[in-house]
């Protein structure tokens, strides 16, 4: 049974991945910064931030130690915020890096280590369509998620010595909490700009971390899929 | 503690040189030198031992220290130079720890 990590699984898009996957036979290691209000077979889940260096390790190194190695890493955990750039305080910024950058530079790090032991691992990273839409008032937002797709695209290069993939997807708009507060127009407004104009589903992911996961896959890393038709 | 640290790194470069085969590091001692100079092994290899030191140094003293530097890739001040530096460096995060 493979073990996967997943993070920031206590709603959203992190949750339904760690249900499809337990439901798929894989065992399944999430965490959020407070508790799951859902139990599954063969799920655990730690309570961290994952911009907490010290956290991560120690729990990256237990999973690691308790289920013999880290096969799989989806670096979902995820936060944004709508504004102005010019009424963003620069607290914003921290926060949104801290979350989207950082914990996504600790995860990479502390299971790349461990499926550098192993020498084998599938690490698939969260991008965004705002990146390359370059999506007015998500400019912190946008900013921290090509900070880590260009993270993505390098990592992949150093860590492919260790027969480990490095990728990520870039989702549009799904319907969660992440945009809750953005208005339908705005959302209607982003949906045009897709090639394929529909909101984006939560299958529309799996759909993708299946296929970057999949042992066939060795041949692949470095690549940024952006759902919708977006380039 | 200093003795244990230095044999538990021995132990890692003397497992990593069965795959390189280096003459050099046949017999390790604390002068030994591991990152950097004329004789020291490449930046993967240094990967590799680090993060196998790091993971017996934590089960051994269950720990939580990461062994990460950002000195780690300079010849002259990197902490991974010899193994007595490395023991030390290996010393000082413990220490941060308690």
């Amino acid at each position: 049974m493979e073990t996967m990590v997943i993070t920031g699984t206590r709603k959203g898009i992190g949750r339904y991945l760690a249900e499809y996957y337990v439901a798929k036979g894989y065992n399944v290691i999430g965490c959020s910064r407070s508790a799951a209000d859902y139990e599954l077979e063969n799920y655990e889940h730690y309570e961290l931030d994952v911009a907490d260096e010290k956290a991560v390790g120690k729990m990256v190194r237990k999973v690691a130690r308790d289920h013999g190695g880290i096969d799989i890493l989806l670096n979902n955990a995820g936060i944004a915020s709508m504004n102005h750039f010019l009424l963003t305080p620069l607290s914003t910024v921290e926060r949104i890096f801290a979350t989207n950058v950082f914990g996504t530079f600790n995860f990479c790090r502390e299971v790349g280590k461990a499926m550098a032991k192993q020498r084998y691992g599938r690490i698939v990273n969260f991008a965004t369509v705002a990146a390359p839409l370059k999506l007015e008032g998500e400019a912190a937002y946008a900013a921290s998620k090509a900070a880590v797709a260009n993270l993505t695209q390098l990592i992949a290069k150093e860590l492919a010595e260790f027969n480990i993939t490095v990728n990520a997807v870039g989702p549009t708009p799904v319907a969660t909490d992440l945009i809750r507060g953005v208005s339908d127009d705005k959302i209607d407004d982003l949906i045009n700009t897709q090639a394929i104009k529909r909101i984006g589903e939560y299958r529309d992911i799996s759909n993708v971390t299946d296929f970057l996961i999949q042992k066939e896959s060795d041949f692949i890393t470095g690549q940024v899929i952006y759902l919708g038709g977006v380039s | 503690m200093k003795e244990k640290i230095i044999e538990i790194i021995s132990d890692a470069i003397i497992e990593l040189n069965e795959e390189l085969d280096y003459e050099e590091l046949e017999n390790v001692t604390p002068d030994t030198a591991i990152f950097g100079g004329e004789s020291g092994i490449d930046s993967l290899s240094l990967v590799s031992l680090v993060v196998e030191v790091e993971g017996l140094v934590n089960d051994e003293f269950d720990a939580n220290v990461t062994l990460a530097d950002e000195k780690a890739m300079s010849s002259r001040n990197s902490p991974y130079r010899n193994v007595t530096a490395f023991a030390e460096f290996i010393m000082t995060k413990l220490g941060e720890e308690a």
